[in-house]
């Protein structure tokens, strides 16, 4: 005996229950709710709390977003019978309580529940972040997050340039370069955000032109300006992640304590000739900069790239792991560096995990109800134990 | 029974190159003055005036910071890793 699709409808109606919208809008925040239909049904609006998973990528995809088969589920469509048909398939899958929204979203709507447009992404971009939509881990979801998400990189300079280009690459939204220098011919050895014919443009500009480039959905703002005590808070306000891309001491403990101050964290990276360092200061949870270094070296032991060279190589090596634990931040994945400090022997090819902690002594973060003051540090470093508090 | 002290690149110029020194194992006070006696502009560089470890100088015993072990006190065995690790602060 053939069956027509009202009867496999009725069928499936028969063996699994539904669900009245309004005991779905009771529900709301206590249930997974996933919508079956196709992308551009759920484009013109969708119930908010809803995850779309179209009928034809529901069985495979559905254990990357359930752990357990015996959470609740609601499943719903346009009218109630594509969702009634998911529903009976779950269930003879294994999850045991799964239900349809009986009417489906039309109902939903005509009895005044709430519902609105979801973020998605266009066509243009399922095909240019399509690499990343295919990590379970990102997703069309994580991939929106990242197009909302802000990063300001100090530098524009050898860590700032991949990280930059990865970042951009990446489809985070927002992108702030701070630097007020102007490229040289001496940085495209390893600066690789800037080229020949932008020698004597400002850095921040040719950043921009490259970044706009690669990627136009990333907005660039760029600040032409030395990194200060009076514009430092402005600047960081409003940004998710701050990537530390310095190449002086005075600005690291500048970007140290606007961060701890604001409670941003920054993902910090410094090179020396053939080693790197890398780790991220996540305020108050983890150690801040000042925690691990208490003091600046003395300027005749801290020669910088300019006096002591570094090899092109090795700030691509470090800032690239920086965009690294960025895009872990932002997207709320897996462990990243807060209380490590990764350090990376070019030379040796060798890179090593070391165990950092927060200082209980440390002037900056060592009682959170006292954010450090901004002070200004001149090129010799005021000492660490005289940093200013806020009152 | 001896210990391996890394030297980071910012300090080889002052250890003649060595990227690791072996040195005996022990306290790890007794462990730097077996390298500043070799080395001993190295000294300078890593103690002040009192013999204390300078504070833009971090000092690893394996994994750990020595100052949330027992500073010099710390027992370095023998086969572990001391890694000096001084603030870099290029970009
Ligand atoms: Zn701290």
């Amino acid at each position: 005996m053939s069956l027509s699709y009202q009867d496999l409808i009725n069928e499936a109606k028969h063996e699994i229950p539904e669900i009245e919208p309004a005991d779905l809008a009771d529900l709301i925040g206590r249930v997974a709710i996933f919508d079956v239909r196709e992308s551009d049904e759920y484009e013109q609006g969708a119930i908010a709390t809803a995850k779309l998973l179209p009928r034809g990528l529901l069985e495979g995809a559905i254990d990357k977003h359930i752990d357990d088969p015996g959470e609740k589920i609601v499943v719903y469509c346009a009218g109630g019978a594509r969702s009634a048909l998911a529903a009976q398939t779950l269930t003879r899958m294994g999850y045991s309580n799964v239900s349809s929204l009986q009417g489906g979203f039309g109902r939903w709507k005509s009895d005044g529940h709430p519902w609105g447009l979801p973020e998605a992404l266009s066509n243009d971009q399922r095909g240019r972040y399509s690499r990343h939509i295919l990590l379970p881990e990102v997703g069309e979801e994580g991939q929106i997050r990242l197009l909302e998400s802000k990063a300001l990189i100090v530098g524009a300079g050898g860590l700032g340039s991949p990280a930059a280009l990865y970042l951009a690459a990446a489809g985070v939204g927002t992108i702030g370069i701070v630097d007020f220098d102007v490229v040289d011919a001496t940085n495209l050895q390893r600066q690789i955000l800037h080229n020949l014919d932008r020698v004597g443009q400002s850095k921040v500009e040719s950043a921009r032109e490259t970044l706009t480039a690669l990627n136009p959905d990333v907005k660039i703002i760029t600040y032409d300006e030395r990194l200060s005590a009076e514009n430092v808070l402005q600047i960081f306000s409003g940004y998710d992640v701050v990537v530390d891309g310095g190449d002086n001491f005075p600005t690291r403990y500048l970007v140290n304590d606007a961060s701890v101050h604001l409670g941003i964290p920054v993902v910090h990276g410094s090179i020396f000739r053939f080693e790197g360092q890398v780790t991220v200061f996540e305020p108050y949870t983890g150690p801040c900069y000042r925690c691990q270094y208490p003091e600046p070296p003395p300027p005749e032991l801290a020669p910088s790239c300019a006096e002591a060279g570094v090899l092109g190589v090795l700030p691509g090596v470090i800032g690239t792991l920086q965009a690294m634990e960025v895009l872990k931040i932002l997207l709320g994945i897996g462990d990243t560096l807060s209380g490590r400090l990764l350090t990376y022997d070019g030379l040796s090819q060798e890179f090593r995990t070391l165990r950092i902690r927060r200082d209980p002594t440390c002037p900056a973060c060592s009682d959170e109800s006292h954010p450090p003051a901004i002070v200004e540090y001149d090129q010799f470093c005021t000492p660490a134990g005289v940093v200013a508090r806020a009152g | 029974m001896s210990a391996v002290v890394k030297i980071p690149t910012s300090l080889r110029g002052l250890t003649g190159g060595s990227s690791e020194v072996e040195v005996p194992a022990g306290r790890l006070g007794e462990v730097i003055t077996n390298l500043t006696d070799t080395y001993p502009d190295l000294g300078e560089r890593l103690l002040d005036e009192k013999g204390n470890l300078r504070r833009f100088v971090n000092v690893f015993v394996a994994e750990d910071d020595i100052r949330f072990l027992e500073g010099l006190e710390t027992e370095v065995s023998s086969g572990q890793v001391v890694t000096i690790l001084p603030a870099v602060a290029g970009g």
